[in-house]
């Protein structure tokens, strides 16, 4: 109404009048641009039917992600949409989505931490009648252990695409130098031991990289291999927290000044991709973590000490294996509107075929490892990761999530408790535990401190 | 940026002060001098260095000691590309600018009313807009994931569009209310009684002599709606996903990927460094033309 008044009246500056015109102009515009290309996207693409899948962003996820033009062109009504988010950022978002039934994928990547929990839920599609259709899929070849973790009352509810144990990494040549011989199953003594000997701070190098940065899925998953192995345990069967038991405590003090004495500088900031660049640029003698890290040591792009690199099981102390569980696994959340075409892409994702094809066209040594036993029975395999292959396989087929240490406990899981406030708990501990290595606080007062977060979660279970 | 704004400060009032005292000491601007380019060095060292990092091949990026002295590659930025940043670009950019037009909009009439035309509890209303920012963000996830969901309106810009002018709006009044505040009365007395009308002085009158803190309001938007995760990541998925959240998809649990990930990084903020590039311009113009004279 101003408008036409004012124009009425006669501009004597057009150009300044036109400005909110142009404004709205653009907002139409844009609002245009938005509304072509449909499904709430700017500048995407819409198809008929449409997968979408959350991934966790590691490098065997991406090759599958390079290879899905593949599966498109074999199935030629299903369009492929992947959403690749760091673990962290991945985890809570599928959480989310899952949890609040948001519809917004076909496909989730999760582990063997959430499968059972989320089936319980009733969060997950059943797989065993899809699997059971799926001619040649054979189930029975996936790994026995990581098999019944994604499983629930006798179904699988996720399958797995890669699977990782413990193990322990070390440099063979200074090995030979110092005139110490890695034992077959070493213990951790034994390995406190040689890691005295290999330190050498003035060379700038530390006897063992050992993770120390707060976490549930960072320093609290070798460092809870440790304390089942010590005979420690997070509860008893009645769900009373264990955290100030003397085997927990001794566990901790020697994973503190383990870490401490002959650790990596900056061992409480010190993750997983943090050791990786210590022991791969040689300055650490020995590397406990992740069977998953063979590929960045033994990648010559990534790592100075390819060749130079023994693996030896995790180590013990009271257990016969104390290697941990871990698989990252595709599943159906109940609210996918179309499980059968999800289904075709997460068996075609998971087959025994998928290996050869990313064998033959990506390199054997990218092949995502601990999942199926076929996988060791491939030559080219056996022969491209041989320094690691039998070790890692070993490691994963003797981990024991249902009994991970000594004595009884009421939980399942080796690095984590399978419940659903472990990832907070877990967490708490950890920065408490970090806190003691960076020398900010005693061993005891972290554990008097973190018995306390534990006994609250254990409180609900009793 | 903000070293130009300053050098432009420091020159106008550089003869006021030697008036005052004819023969300063030279030691205190040189200390200051040195101390601010320390500063800056400080600030700009990580942004230089994830450029650098950039143009390494990925065993060159964890050389240890760092070395600044290597090969420049492309080979990082072709991977970013072949990972197909374009959707999540179009999706940033559509975020960004339609949610800043309408910020402006939205705020140039409300920061009118509260400035050069106040309403009935200015104070209130200014301190409602500015309490919807005290709730931290975290807080208040849950009920707008509900809400959105609900609504079916998960994994769409538009939501994205709705949130980030919601959260720039407080901002953007506030800001233009305090350039509003700067526009002397006489001329709107002087509008009036040349018989132009409410609109008229508005656009004729007060948003010239405004324009630079329109620029200055609209960065500020502009900056904030880019860079924006928190809601990005939780809200979209694979079809209204903005730069951001492609960003995190290159931060790995296993393997090592810095390189690659200071180039996605490297894209991410350029087009926000172009935007603050191009905007200080047309500031400085601003200042030398309106609100100043």
């Amino acid at each position: 109404m101003r408008r036409s008044a004012d124009e009425a009246t006669g501009s004597r500056r057009p150009g300044r009048t036109r400005l909110p015109l142009l404004a709205l102009l653009a907002v139409a515009l844009l609002g245009a641009v938005a509304g072509c290309s449909g499904a709430g996207a700017l500048g995407g693409e819409a198809g008929a039917q449409t997968i979408t899948v959350a991934i966790v962003s590691n490098s065997q996820m991406e090759d599958a992600i390079k290879l899905s033009p593949q599966f498109e062109a074999e199935n030629p009504g299903i369009r492929m949409r992947f959403v690749s988010l760091s673990e962290n950022e991945a985890r809570a978002k599928i959480t989310a989505s899952v949890a609040t039934g948001g519809g917004e994928f076909d496909v989730v990547m999760i582990s063997n931490y959430e499968t059972p929990q989320w089936a319980q839920n009733g969060w997950l599609t059943d797989l065993k009648p899809m699997i059971n259709a799926t001619p040649g899929y054979d189930p029975d070849d996936f790994i026995p252990t990581v098999r019944n973790s994604l499983s629930f009352n006798g179904d699988m509810y996720s399958v797995p695409f890669y699977g990782e144990s413990s193990f322990l990494m070390y440099r063979k040549d200074l090995f030979a130098q110092a005139g110490l011989v890695m034992p077959a199953q070493p213990t951790w003594p034994q390995v406190a031991d040689m890691a005295a000997k290999l330190t050498d701070r003035q060379a700038g190098r530390a006897g063992i990289c050992l993770r120390g940065k707060p976490g549930w899925g960072e320093m609290m998953a070798p460092f809870d291999t440790v304390v089942n192995t010590f005979g420690g345990r997070w509860y008893d069967p009645q769900w009373r927290a264990q955290l100030t038991s003397p085997q927990f405590e001794q566990a901790a003090q020697f994973y503190v000044d383990t870490v401490r004495n002959y650790g990596e500088p900056g061992a409480s900031q010190s993750g997983f991709s943090e050791c990786a660049t210590q022991f791969g640029q040689g300055n650490a003698a020995m590397w406990y973590d992740a069977t998953s890290a063979a590929g960045t040591v033994e990648n010559p792009d990534e790592s100075t000490v390819v060749g130079k690199v023994g693996y030896a099981p995790a180590p013990v102390v009271a257990t016969p294996s104390s290697g941990w569980l871990y698989t990252w696994s595709l599943a159906i959340p109940k609210t996918s509107p179309r499980p059968d075409a999800a289904w075709k892409f997460m068996s075609w994702m998971t087959s025994k075929q998928y290996m050869q094809r990313v064998g033959t066209q990506l390199g054997w040594t990218s092949l995502p490892p601990g999942s199926r036993l076929s996988t060791y029975r491939i030559p080219q395999y056996q022969q491209a990761a041989a320094a690691f292959a039998p070790t890692v396989l070993n490691a994963i087929q003797t981990a024991n999530p249902a009994q991970p240490t000594v004595q009884p406990v009421p939980y399942q899981g080796v690095q984590f408790v399978r419940i659903p406030e472990f990832q907070d708990l877990g967490t708490r501990v950890s920065q408490q535990l970090s806190a003691a290595i960076a020398g900010q606080q005693t061993v005891p007062e972290a554990l008097a401190q973190s018995q306390e977060y534990a006994s609250t979660v254990g409180e609900s279970y009793q | 940026m903000a070293a130009t704004i300053e050098d432009t400060s420091t020159t106008t009032s550089a003869p006021a002060r030697t008036e005052g005292s004819r023969r300063p000491s030279s030691v205190g601007p040189v200390l200051l001098t040195t101390l601010t380019w320390i500063v800056a060095i400080g600030f700009f060292f990580p942004v230089l260095w994830m450029v650098l990092t950039a143009f390494k091949t990925e065993s060159a990026a964890y050389t240890d000691p760092p070395t600044l002295f290597f090969s420049p590659t492309l080979e990082q930025f072709e991977a970013v590309f072949d990972a197909g940043i374009g959707p999540y670009l179009a999706n940033s950019l559509g975020a960004t600018a339609i949610s800043t037009i309408l910020v402006l909009l939205l705020a140039t009439p409300a920061a009118f009313a509260l400035s050069l035309r106040p309403v009935e509890k200015t104070q209130d209303v200014l301190f409602f807009f500015i309490s919807t920012k005290m709730l931290p963000v975290v807080a208040a996830i849950v009920p707008i994931y509900v809400v959105v969901n609900e609504i079916r309106a998960l994994d769409n810009i538009w939501t994205l569009i709705v949130l980030y002018t919601a959260m720039n709006l407080p901002i953007a009044v506030w800001m233009m209310r305090s350039f509003f505040l700067e526009v002397p009365k006489e001329l709107l007395e002087a509008a009036s009684i040349d018989g132009a009308s409410l609109g008229r002085t508005l656009r004729e009158v007060v948003l010239p002599i405004i324009s630079p803190g329109i620029f200055a309001t609209a960065l500020i938007c502009v900056i904030f709606a880019w860079n924006e995760f928190f809601f990005a990541v939780n809200l979209t998925a694979a079809n209204a996903g903005t730069v951001p959240v492609f960003l995190v998809g290159f931060i790995t649990s296993e393997g090592l990927y810095w390189a690659r990930l200071s180039a996605a990084a490297t894209l991410a903020a350029l087009p926000v460094v172009l935007a603050g590039w191009f905007a200080q311009n047309k500031l400085v113009q601003g200042l030398s033309f309106g609100a100043v004279k």
